[in-house]
Parts: C-alpha cells; structure tokens; sequence
C-alpha cells in the first residue's frame, strides 16, 4: 500500500454525522471493474437522477473538486463493510478523513488501504470545517510523524494513533506480509487444536 | 480459582494463536464465508501473490447479494451482476472452494444458511465480508464483519490480527407484548441508545427474555448490532442452542457431538464476570418500533407522533432528522399510521427466515394486499423456500397477493433487479433505511415482518397489533 507520511492539499468541509458507506459507494458502483468508482463517490448527493452535477454539492464546487483531505461528523463509515467506499475514496484523491469518530469495520479498512482515519474532538473538527468554509486557501497539512494537523488562520491540533498503524502507514506495510511471517505459529495453532476441537476441521 | 470470564472472553481466549508486543492478538478464524458481493478483489490479490486457500474446508462461496430473486432465475437474469457471479464461479473453481451456485439447493443469503446448515458451530470465530455477520452470534459464536483485504487474509492464513474490543451486555428483561417480535426488541435499543452506542465493543445480549426466545428470532437480534455500532454481537449457549446445532448437515455427529456439545455448555457467561458497560431493557415497555428516518436511530413506537425536529437538544440529531424528514416526505407531529405505502418488503439476513414467514403469513392469510402495492416474500435460503412450500406459506402469500421470490438479498441491497422507485415509499423487514438504500430516492421504513404483512393489507403503515385479535 502507498506510504502515508505528510499530505498537504485543499481539505472538504462536510460535518454531517453518520455518513454511511451506502453514500461513499452506492450500489451501482459495484457493478463492474470498469465502473470509476471516484466518479460515482457520493453520487446519490452529488449527481441529480438525469447524471448532471448538483452545484452547491461540496465536492462540485472549486476548489474542493481537488480535496485530498475531509472532515465529517462523528461515526463517520457506518453501515456495510464494503471497502470500495474507502477504495472511492481514494479514487476520488482522498488520502485522510478528519472525524471526532469512526465506525469500526470502515476505520479497519481505511488502515488496511493507507487511507489515514484521523480522530479530533468534535470542537476541533468543527473549528477546523468552519474554518475552511471561510477561508480562500482551504489547505490542511496531516503530518504523521509528528501526529499533528495543521490548518487556515494557524489551527494547529495534535492527534494519537496506534504505533502498529502508524508504522505501516509510515512504511506502507500490507498485513499479508506480517501474517505471513507468523504461518509457524498458525501450524502450531491448528495442529494441537485439531486435537482439541477436531470437529472444526471435519466437517460432520 | 480463575477469574470469571464473559462468553466473549472464553470464545476469544480458546482462538489466541499468539499475542503480539504491541497489543494485538493474532487471532484463528474457525469459518468464513464468501460472497458475490464484494470478494472478487480478495481472490484477485491471492491470485497475484501466488497464494492458496489455507484451509478449503473452512470457507465456502455463495451467491446472495447480486443473484435475481426472480421465479426462473439464472445467472443472468440481472444483467449489471453477471459478472460478479461469473467472477465468484470462476474464482471459486481455481480455488477449489466449495461453491453454492444460482441454482444449488443449498444456495441463500449467507448469514441464513450458515446456521442452518451448521456451518456455523457455537464456539467458532466467524468472519465474512459482510457486516450483518453478527447474526451468527446467536449461536454463541463470536463473528463479525470485515473489508476484503482481511476476507484475503483469512483465505490464506485462517487468521487475523486484531485488538481485543470492550465490551457490553444488554439485559433483556420482561416479557413482550402481543404484535412485538425480536426485532422490535433491537430497533427499540437502536432508537433508545443510538447508532454509535457500541462502536468499539462487542455486545452480549442476555436475559430472561432472549432466553426465552427461539433460535431464529435470536438471529434477528444478534443481526443488527451493526446498527448498534457493534461489529460483533452474541449471545450464550443454551439448551436452545445445543438442539438448533443438533443434526445439522454439517454439525458433529456420534461420539464426535458428545464432546462438542459438552464444550459448548461451558459457553455461557459467568457469575460475576465484568463489562465495561450495561444496559437494561425491560421488554414490556416495547411496542412495534418502525423507523420514521434515514438512520437506524430514527425509529418510533408504530402508535407515536412523527417526533419534531425542533424539540431535539442534540444538534447532530436535530439536523439528521430535519434532512430526513424533509426526504421521507413526513410532518412532524403527525401519526406515522395511514401513511400510504408502495412497497411491502419481508426479507434480508435480518428477518427471511421459516418462523419470520410464518408470523407474517398468520396476518395475511385470508386478506389481499391492497391494490397498488407491490409486496415481496424473498425466502433467506432455498431451503426456507423449500420448508415453506412444504406447509402451504407460498400459496398463502399468493393468495394474499404477494410475489413469491427465490432467494437472496434482493430489496434490502438493490443490486440483483429488485429496488424501490425513485420517490416510493417501502415498509420492509431489512436492517438500514438509509437514503437511496433500496434505490435512488426511495424512502425506507423498517419494521418486523407482522408489521410489514399488516402494511401491506392496508396499503399504508399500519399497527398489527389491530389485526390480532
């Protein structure tokens, strides 16, 4: 996966809480391989029925059509475990979503894809989209290293993280690898467990 | 003496395959099922990596969320899915992972033919790339969703690196009133408490009540803790539960079950054991819950008033429910009752199976559907299909003027043909009522299956409790 280590870029306001993955990817997006996925991020919010553009949606206007960042309300990622909406995001040119909080499998998959799931207070988040609706230079620096996000009109805010996600957002460490390495103990597991619990692996 | 241990505790204990310094817990995965949903990408990466299925026996394919319900089916009869089902039959076969096609016996929405066939054992890990995977918690296993990166994960290792969740207990406790079923039960703790109110923990849910409760209708509760914010929900095992699992196509057979099921029966939470959170809910206090908004939350006793954003002192709320009122078309203030329907949807792993077709089949039988709706039976598995043919419920709902589908996810997902159009108004068993869900601009109400039968009678969202006497 992409090493994540500083993004800086125009960061989209969008402080509605509970933004679902049914919104991120719908449906449709899963149709095909050669569906662009990116295209059809938000869509049902983002495109009227006919295909054209709702001008006041955030991502329709300049300069949020090039945001790399976003910040949303709390239990961001709720609902299905789809990873095409973290995968959407991407596609879109997402690289971290700023949340006072997320929904576990989505937080998961964002890790697992190099997409920083970043939580700040709800006042910060709020401070911070505030700020950015206002502002004619929209940009937001996320630096990892120092776990710090930098934003407009000097809002600086420190953020915590597991070391373990950290390192391999820092390194871009896929999971396969480290799993793999631990096959060993995998064996050992399953071996006396066969003993154990024979009936998991016959099945009756 | 060792310390008391939550049901949680015990499953999760007995699958620590080793601990790692940061934390983490490489953790075994005892099953895992895959679907055409959303896993082509997982096999794509093995296939990229060289890599084989670990273990063959303890992952089975099938086909549920893109497959047509429709009478006749193939797996082409929805055109946008073929080639995602095209793509689990190939992957499956270079795999050589057991498969369970279009038109298997044995075909059906994941969660609902894992427990019937046995698949799902108490006491195993269970994961799949669907977040309803919880519903198998009813059977004391601890099972979750996950993203396909980790469906590949678990394709090739059988394991999983993850932190250990807190964890909560809901206490079930009194007994339900006429016209209230399990998933009354689990929308009234979702409106109560929120959408947000377990993300980071696993729930147990417990009581007299779901002690007292069926196999099936534990399922329906255990299905929706997602909706909780719980990835993992479960419950302990119980004499119930032992003669659910007992003969089941693939469960322990002879001495091989002996040794199990006295396993199992150490699978109930001890005396004295701790949670990091309690919540009690007395059950005499529910009424037939159906849901007025776009989030789970948003949900009302069927009798109430339309709530008035203006009242709610949470703003995150008060927005959520100024949007949604303003998308479902509704006045604050007013009953909910009346309010004209479309669609009548009795489906999804939340409520599809053989007891859920049979409470909506007493309400309906010897009524017709009101003119103008189009109301849908999507049997879970083709084994429900099959039991309910067996007694007659498919000729009720006929007669009734209800379509009789084949099975699979259908209306709840929208991505196998069945959706509701753009602007219409569906009361439905299923388990989300966000925006779109069903299909752009559809507008969901949930409910359990009674509830849902009795709409359909009346064309508009109806209280069934009207209904039995």
């Amino acid at each position: 996966m992409e090493r994540f280590s500083q993004v800086e870029g125009v960061a989209a306001p969008m402080m509605v809480a509970n933004i679902n993955t049914d919104a991120l990817s719908p449906t449709a997006a899963g149709k095909s391989t050669s569906v662009d996925i990116g295209k059809l991020l938000f869509a049902n919010s983002r495109y009227h029925l006919d295909g054209s553009e709702i001008e006041d949606f955030v991502l329709n206007r300049p300069p949020f059509r090039e945001a790399k960042i976003l910040v949303a309300g709390e239990n961001f990622g709720c609902g299905s475990s789809r990873e095409r909406a973290v995968w959407a995001l991407q596609k879109f040119g997402f690289r971290c979503v700023i949340a006072p909080s997320f929904a576990d499998i989505f937080r998961d998959n964002s890790y697992q894809n190099g997409l920083l799931p970043l939580e700040l207070p709800p006042e910060a988040c709020q401070a911070l989209a505030d700020t950015l609706t206002k502002s004619n230079d929209p940009i937001v620096r996320v630096d990892l290293e120092k776990q710090e996000v930098t934003g407009p009109n000097g809002l600086r805010f420190p953020f915590g993280i597991s070391q373990e996600r950290k390192m391999a957002l820092l390194e871009g460490l896929d999971e396969i690898s480290v799993l793999r390495r631990m096959e060993p103990d995998i064996d050992a597991f399953q071996a006396r467990d066969r003993i154990e619990r024979p009936w998991i692996y016959e099945r009756g | 003496m060792s310390a008391p241990r939550t049901v949680f505790d015990k499953i999760w204990d007995q699958h620590v395959i080793r601990t790692l310094t940061d934390g983490r817990t490489l953790l075994h995965i005892d099953r895992q099922m895959i679907h055409d949903g959303s896993n082509r990408q997982a096999f794509d990466a093995m296939r990229q990596m060289n890599l084989k299925v670990r273990n063959l026996d303890l992952n089975i394919a099938v086909v549920d969320h893109i497959v047509s319900s429709l009478p006749g089916r193939t797996g082409e009869s929805h055109p946008p899915g073929i080639e995602r089902i095209h793509a689990l039959r190939n992957n499956s076969h270079e795999f050589d992972m057991e498969f369970y096609d279009v038109n298997d016996p044995r075909q059906g929405i994941v969660h609902v033919i894992s427990p019937e066939t046995g698949f799902t054992l108490p006491g195993v890990t269970f994961v799949c790339g669907d977040s309803h995977t919880a519903t198998n918690g009813a059977l004391g296993a601890l099972a979750w969703g996950i993203g396909t990166t980790e469906v590949m994960y678990v394709m090739a290792t059988q394991s999983l690196l993850v932190r250990k969740p807190q964890q909560m207990r809901i206490t079930f406790d009194g007994s339900m009133a006429k016209g209230v079923y399990a998933k009354d039960l689990i929308l009234y703790l979702i409106g109560r408490h929120g959408v947000k109110c377990a993300t980071g923990f696993a729930v147990e849910y417990a009581g007299q009540t779901i002690r007292d409760m069926p196999m099936e209708a534990r399922m329906t509760v255990c299905n929706m803790s997602i909706e909780f914010g719980a990835r993992m929900g479960l419950m302990g095992v119980d004499e119930a539960t032992i003669d659910y699992v007992r003969g089941r196509k693939f469960a322990p057979k002879g001495a091989m079950w002996d040794r199990a099921s006295a396993q199992w029966r150490e699978l109930a939470t001890d005396a004295d054991a701790p949670f990091d959170k309690e919540i009690h809910i007395d059950c005499a206090d529910v009424k037939p819950q159906v849901s007025w908004g776009n989030s789970p939350q948003e949900m009302m006793s069927v009798d109430d008033r339309i709530p008035d954003p203006a009242s709610m002192r949470d703003p995150e709320r008060r927005a959520s429910a100024e949007t949604a009122l303003k998308y479902m078309d509704l006045q604050p203030g007013q009953p909910l009752i009346g309010t004209p329907i479309d669609y009548a949807f009795i489906g999804s792993c939340t409520n599809s199976r053989l007891s859920d077709l049979e409470v909506a089949a007493a309400i309906v039988k010897g009524r017709r559907v009101r003119p103008g709706v189009q109301a849908l039976v999507v049997p879970g598995s083709m084994d429900v299909k099959a039991a309910g043919e067996a007694i007659g419920l498919d000729k009720v709902f006929t007669d009734a003027g209800f379509e009789w589908r084949n099975a699979g996810c259908s209306m709840c997902v929208t991505s196998n043909g069945d959706v509701v159009l753009p602007g219409k108004r569906s009361i439905s068993t299923t388990n989300r009522n966000f925006e779109h869900r069903q299909g752009p601009k559809s507008r969901t109400h949930l409910a359990s299956p009674a509830t849902v039968a009795a709409s359909a009678i009346a064309g508009a969202i109806a209280d069934v409790r009207k209904l039995m006497n």
